[in-house]
């Protein structure tokens, strides 16, 4: 839409002149912005992990710390297979995150309603998997102030890998129920037809820059936290 | 439906009750829950009035133990209760007042009473919109400033009283319960407080920068936007990128403090308690959280009212401003250089001194910005028909605090003389003027100037007059004379130099520094007097642009209601500086281009 035709429609009229420069709804443009500030929140967490960890002389070896797999026999040595399985789900969900804004491009509202039940139902299966793995660490003795876990070269490890670990872990996983609880928000309206009405679906798509920007910070998360 | 129509349909359609703005409205949705931005930004100035009464206040309270440490004054024993005890105030009373005014004075005046009540008050009216993008948003921003605000204040009436270790809060003070009176649940409150402050900048900072790039009327192109928007849209991006690592620095703080983590601690003995078992941690690391926001925050504070300067001077110059692109460059080169010069409040930390020479540098190119923002405020005001409005005087004399105290800056960007003038009354002087005096001539010329916008009356000008130079005279005669203290090494945040012989020369200084604190605080009580009561009995505004300036928000009623226009937005032709352009006084922003005007901006 032009801005000449905009100025001759009577509802957009006193509005019209003003052009984003990204062209982009108000919304999207604070939504970009929320995640730059996010994002720099978990910069923050991140680089401070970083700098504890480089002046602290050793390090547990994630591959001993996580270990265990639900219902696995106990003393099972599989070395990050859950968090991969974590992992797996959660960039999953963004996949079916995408095809429920692509459906709401095309005004599809069954498939914007089948993508997010399959996103919610991604969050919530990673949220439940954060609970097993924490529960499972806290009976190990791990938790904010207490590190049973001893360094790779056999040294007494410090407490901040814990503190680090569950203070980082559990920032993220507290963004994921957010996005959770905006995810069934979404569904609702959907359901409700309320974006039937307002003609479009950018609703959807917000919450989906959201949900992949926490995706995004688990990458990171994880790299830093199980990898490294 | 193409993205382009669905923006701007949406865009028409969600806006469109402002237009007509006889709807009924109470009283708790028009002066308490209102979500229209010039009720929202008197809630902001009128909150941080009352904040800087109580920071100035505790100043005063303070100055007076610095001045007379010796004397008694059984008065204080009757406000103060145990804080004072036989009439003079406990070293820890001491400790708290300094850090309450400090913490209050940079961000609960300087920053949600800046940036606050101009951001709100000017973007929607100087962009030509009918509000905010988010009026929800706005509400919610100053209701969790609001909510903020309360538990700051009730932080001071717990019984081991409020924080005490320094408004920057640094570990172990801030991160060990028991490490002074202070430290335990008035710190508590104060990171309470704080996280909810920086929720209610981020959902302010949004909503300023979506409605700058989104909402602006017809013409009004980036380039013509007036200084005071880019200012604040600058302001507002600081915010929004620097808040959030100080919230992650106040999260692992209340770890520490709580959960027996150790993100800042290591191997510490508390008297009485013995060797504690924190270890691994890291105190730098809290300060590098800090000024990660503390050196932005600077900026976060300067630049609005950098940017209403610029607007007041043109105005009053009747001049187009100086240099209207290398304002807006500078601006942007302070925001970009004020992420990047953090370690300088550092240098006597043990930070590498490669690294320290580094941040020099960066620290003194922010000095290149500044002097051309300067230079062109000086060239602005050059051969200008110059009127002395009170809003006008403020401008010149932030102008002048600014250069005042910007020069001293360049002496502690020097790691090497910072190692001498680190942590003294050189500092005190030099961040009063520049940020703090400074920024509140900013915001006094923004409520002088906008005043009539505000209220539809004019402030009185006699007792602005005295305000003005009783204040000006006073910041010079408080903060100039403690660049000789800190230079002969007296340190701050001291409770009492008389037992030292080294400080007892200055004993009569600090008498008399304390004297003039206490008037200038007299001062501004003129100041506040002449608000509320210019608010109900001031002279009335009988025209709609009193100031003849070129801006939009003067095209408004001089009472505008909710939606500010009562009909269409104004559309806009020109940049806002066409001062005695072609023997024209002024030429307001939607005045069409005539046909035989000649070429400029």
């Amino acid at each position: 839409m032009s801005n000449v035709t905009t100025a001759s429609s009577t509802e957009a009229k006193w509005w019209g002149g003003g052009k984003s420069p990204f062209n982009v709804e108000y919304g999207k443009v604070m939504m970009w912005y929320f995640l730059m500030s996010d994002a720099f929140t978990f910069g923050a967490f991140l680089i401070s992990y970083g700098t504890v960890r480089f002046s602290t002389n050793g390090w547990p070896d994630p591959n001993e710390v996580f270990r265990s797999f639900p219902f696995a026999p106990e003393g099972v040595h599989a070395p990050l297979v859950f968090v991969s399985v974590m992992t797996f789900i959660l960039i999953v969900s963004s996949v079916t995150m995408v095809l429920a804004v692509h459906a709401g491009k095309n005004m599809d509202k069954n498939g914007v309603v089948r993508n997010m039940i399959w996103t919610i139902i991604g969050g919530i299966a990673f949220l439940s998997c954060q609970a097993w793995e924490w529960n499972h660490l806290f009976h190990e003795g791990a938790w904010w102030g207490q590190n049973p876990f001893i360094n790779a070269d056999g040294t007494a490890s410090s407490t901040n890998f814990t503190n680090f670990f569950f203070t980082i872990t559990g920032f993220h996983g507290f963004h994921v129920f957010s996005g959770v609880v905006i995810n069934i928000i979404m569904l609702i309206m959907t359901l409700t037809d309320k974006f039937e009405q307002r003609g479009h679906y950018l609703m959807i798509e917000k919450a989906g820059l959201y949900w992949h920007f926490v995706d995004l910070v688990w990458v990171f998360v994880f790299t830093c936290f199980y990898l490294l | 439906m193409s993205h382009e129509e669905v923006l701007h349909g949406h865009e028409g359609h969600g806006h469109d009750d402002h237009g007509h703005h006889e709807h009924h409205e109470t009283f708790l949705s028009k002066y308490v829950f209102s979500m229209d931005h010039k009720m929202i930004a008197k809630q902001f100035l009128i909150t941080g009035m009352v904040w800087a009464v109580l920071g100035g206040l505790m100043s005063v309270l303070f100055r007076l133990q610095l001045g007379y440490p010796d004397a008694s004054f059984p008065w204080l024993e009757s406000i103060l209760g145990k804080w004072a005890k036989g009439g003079q105030i406990t070293p820890e009373a001491y400790y708290a007042l300094v850090t309450t005014h400090g913490t209050v004075l940079v961000f609960f005046v300087l920053t949600a009473g800046l940036s606050g009540t101009f951001a709100n008050f000017l973007i929607p009216l100087q962009i030509g919109a009918r509000d905010m993008a988010s009026p929800f948003m706005n509400m919610l921003s100053y209701w969790f400033f609001f909510t903020a605000s309360i538990i700051m204040l009730s932080s001071m009436f717990v019984e081991t009283g409020p924080f005490s270790g320094g408004w920057t809060a640094y570990p172990p003070l801030s991160a060990l319960g028991d490490a002074s009176p202070g430290s335990k649940s008035g710190m508590d409150l104060w990171i309470i407080a704080m996280a909810l402050f920086i929720v209610s900048s981020l959902l302010g900072g949004l909503n300023y920068i979506a409605t700058i790039l989104n909402m602006r009327t017809k013409g009004m192109s980036m380039t013509r936007l007036p200084l005071t928007i880019w200012a604040l849209f600058f302001t507002a991006v600081l915010g929004v990128l620097s808040f959030p690592v100080l919230l992650s620095g106040m999260i692992l703080l209340i770890f520490d403090r709580n959960f027996h983590t150790s993100f800042y601690l290591s191997d510490i003995f508390v008297n009485g308690v013995g060797a504690l078992s924190n270890e691994g941690g890291s105190a730098i690391l809290y300060q590098h959280l800090f000024w990660f926001l503390g050196h932005p925050e600077v900026y976060i504070i300067l630049l609005p009212a950098m940017g209403m300067v610029s607007e007041i001077m043109s105005v009053n110059s009747r001049k187009p401003i100086f240099g209207y692109m290398a304002m807006l460059g500078s601006l942007f080169a302070i925001a970009v250089l004020a992420f990047l010069v953090w370690a300088h409040h550092m240098f006597v930390t043990g930070l590498n001194p490669f690294l320290g020479s580094i941040f020099v540098l960066l620290t003194l190119l922010i000095a290149v910005p500044s002097a051309i923002k300067v230079f062109n405020w000086l060239t602005t005001l050059w051969r200008g028909n110059i009127r002395f409005t009170p809003g006008m005087l403020f401008a010149i004399g932030f102008v002048s605090l600014f250069i005042s105290g910007g020069l001293t800056g360049i002496w502690l960007g020097n790691a090497a003389l910072d190692i001498h003038l680190h942590d003294t009354y050189f500092v005190i002087a030099h961040f009063h003027i520049v940020m703090g005096v400074a920024s509140m001539f900013g915001m006094f010329a923004g409520v002088y100037h906008w005043f009539p916008k505000m209220y539809g009356r004019y402030m009185n000008n006699s007792l602005a007059y005295i305000h003005f130079w009783v204040t000006l005279a006073g910041a010079y005669l408080i903060f100039w004379p403690m660049h000789y203290e800190g230079l002969a090494g007296m340190p701050r945040r001291y409770f009492d130099f008389s037992i030292w012989e080294s400080f007892k020369m200055f004993a009569d200084l600090n008498r008399f520094i304390s004297t003039v604190a206490m008037i200038v605080f007299a001062a501004q009580l003129l100041f506040l007097m002449n608000f509320f009561y210019s608010i109900f009995k001031g002279r009335k505004v009988i025209t709609m642009n009193p100031w003849e300036a070129n801006t939009l928000e003067w095209t408004t009623p001089i009472r505008p209601g909710h939606g500010n226009w009562p009909g269409e937005i104004p559309e806009v032709h020109r940049w806002p500086y066409d001062y005695g352009k072609d023997g024209q006084d002024f030429i307001p922003q939607d005045v069409p281009v005539g046909a035989n005007e000649s070429h400029g901006h």
